[in-house]
Order: structure tokens, then C-alpha cells, then sequence
């Protein structure tokens, strides 16, 4: 194991997770498009962002620049901003109520 | 030699599980189905990755940036996936085959299609 796990492998493990990921959210994008209902595109649009937030962390990796795991925290956090927020849409018609 | 080990073998572990959750989302029958297939193992996976950039950085404040992450994910998804899933029931979506709520009198479907219908009809 020690003699396996030098830099070289851990850049190409990196990349190889990055183009996997990536083909990841284009198999999602599948369900977006064609999803029988709109709960199962807000499903989709979900683990896409959860998906983009793995693809930054891959990236911080790669690059060795720490300041993409901060860009991953935001990244989710607007992911679940907007799940909630399209949870309300397709419950009641508009996200804030008017009083 | 160990990091970097350890950070492979958490790459590894993270990708398997987003594969498993994106395939689970593919081939699932129902939204019930995917949004459970999706919401835990794309969770593990992507806190598993965010473990490699932990080890990657060590506990300095990037390391940190990355435990915090994990907890973020770790409370928000389950509560989108519930949200969804509560939309989901409230537009009248039909569960798959025998599958039932706990206490059927907690869920009166024909009230539900009755309501979604009335609100559609007063939105125009």
C-alpha cells in the first residue's frame, strides 16, 4: 500500500472520480428532463447540487487550493435553499405567502 | 504515504456511493423510491469526499471548512428530502403497489386530490 500510494496515483484517482462525477450529473440530468412528475426533477436537480458540491471538493483536491472547499459549502447551502424552496412552489403555488 | 493512501481509498468509497445513489435514482419506480435512494447514499459519498480533503489539508482552517461541511450536509438533506416527499404526498402522488402509511387515518387521500383540484381551479 505505502508503495502504491505516491502523488502520481492520487492525481490520477482525482481526475478519474472528477470525469466520473461529472457523467454523474449528466445521467441526473436524464430524470430532469423526462421525470414523470415535478417532485422527481426537484429529486434530480438535488443530488445534481449535491453532486456539483463532491465535484468541488475533487477540484480543491486536484488543484491543491483550499479555497474550493469553501466554494463546495456555499454551493450547498444554495442547493438546499433552492430545495426548499421548490418544495414550497410545488406544494402551494409561490414560495413567500402574501399576507 | 499513508495520507495519500487514505485519501485514494476515501476518493474511492465517495464515487462508489454517488454511483450507487445515481443509479438507484435511474431505476427506481417512484419518487418516494428515488428521493430515499438519493438523499442517503449521495450524503455518505459526498461526506466521504469531503473526508479526503480533510485528510488532504490536515486540521488547519481549510481541514475545518470540510468537518463543517460534513455537518451541514448531514442535517440539510434529510430535510430537503423530507420536504419533498411531503410535496410529493400533498399533490396526490400514489404510493407503489401495498405500501401504506402507518396509520391510514392519518392520510385522507380523496380530501388531498380534493383541495389540490380546488386550488387550481381558483388560481385563474
Amino acid at each position: 500500500m505505502s508503495e502504491a500510494a505516491d502523488p502520481a496515483l492520487l492525481d490520477a484517482v482525482v481526475g478519474g472520480a472528477l470525469i466520473l462525477v461529472s457523467g454523474l450529473c449528466v445521467l441526473c440530468s436524464y430524470r430532469v428532463i423526462s421525470g414523470p412528475t415535478n417532485p422527481d426533477r426537484v429529486v434530480a436537480l438535488d443530488a445534481i447540487a449535491t453532486n456539483v458540491v463532491a465535484i468541488a471538493v475533487l477540484f480543491a483536491l486536484q488543484t491543491d487550493r483550499g479555497l474550493f472547499i469553501t466554494v463546495s459549502l456555499v454551493l450547498a447551502i444554495i442547493g438546499f435553499i433552492a430545495t426548499v424552496a421548490a418544495a414550497k412552489f410545488i406544494t402551494e403555488g409561490e414560495v413567500i405567502d402574501e399576507p | 504515504m499513508i495520507r495519500t493512501g487514505l485519501e485514494i481509498a476515501l476518493i474511492v468509497v465517495g464515487v462508489f456511493f454517488l454511483t450507487v445513489g445515481t443509479i438507484g435514482m435511474l431505476r427506481l419506480p417512484n419518487v418516494y423510491n428515488r428521493m430515499h435512494a438519493t438523499s442517503k447514499p449521495t450524503t455518505l459519498g459526498t461526506a466521504a469526499i469531503f473526508f479526503a480533503g480533510f485528510a488532504h489539508f490536515g486540521p488547519g482552517a481549510e481541514g475545518l471548512t470540510a468537518l463543517i461541511g460534513i455537518v451541514f450536509l448531514f442535517l440539510t438533506v434529510p430535510t430537503g428530502a423530507h420536504m419533498i416527499a411531503r410535496a410529493a404526498e400533498q399533490i396526490g402522488i400514489p404510493f407503489e403497489g401495498s405500501v401504506t402509511w402507518p396509520d391510514a387515518s392519518a392520510v385522507d387521500r380523496s380530501d388531498r386530490a380534493e383541495r389540490a383540484e380546488r386550488t387550481e381551479k381558483s388560481d385563474d
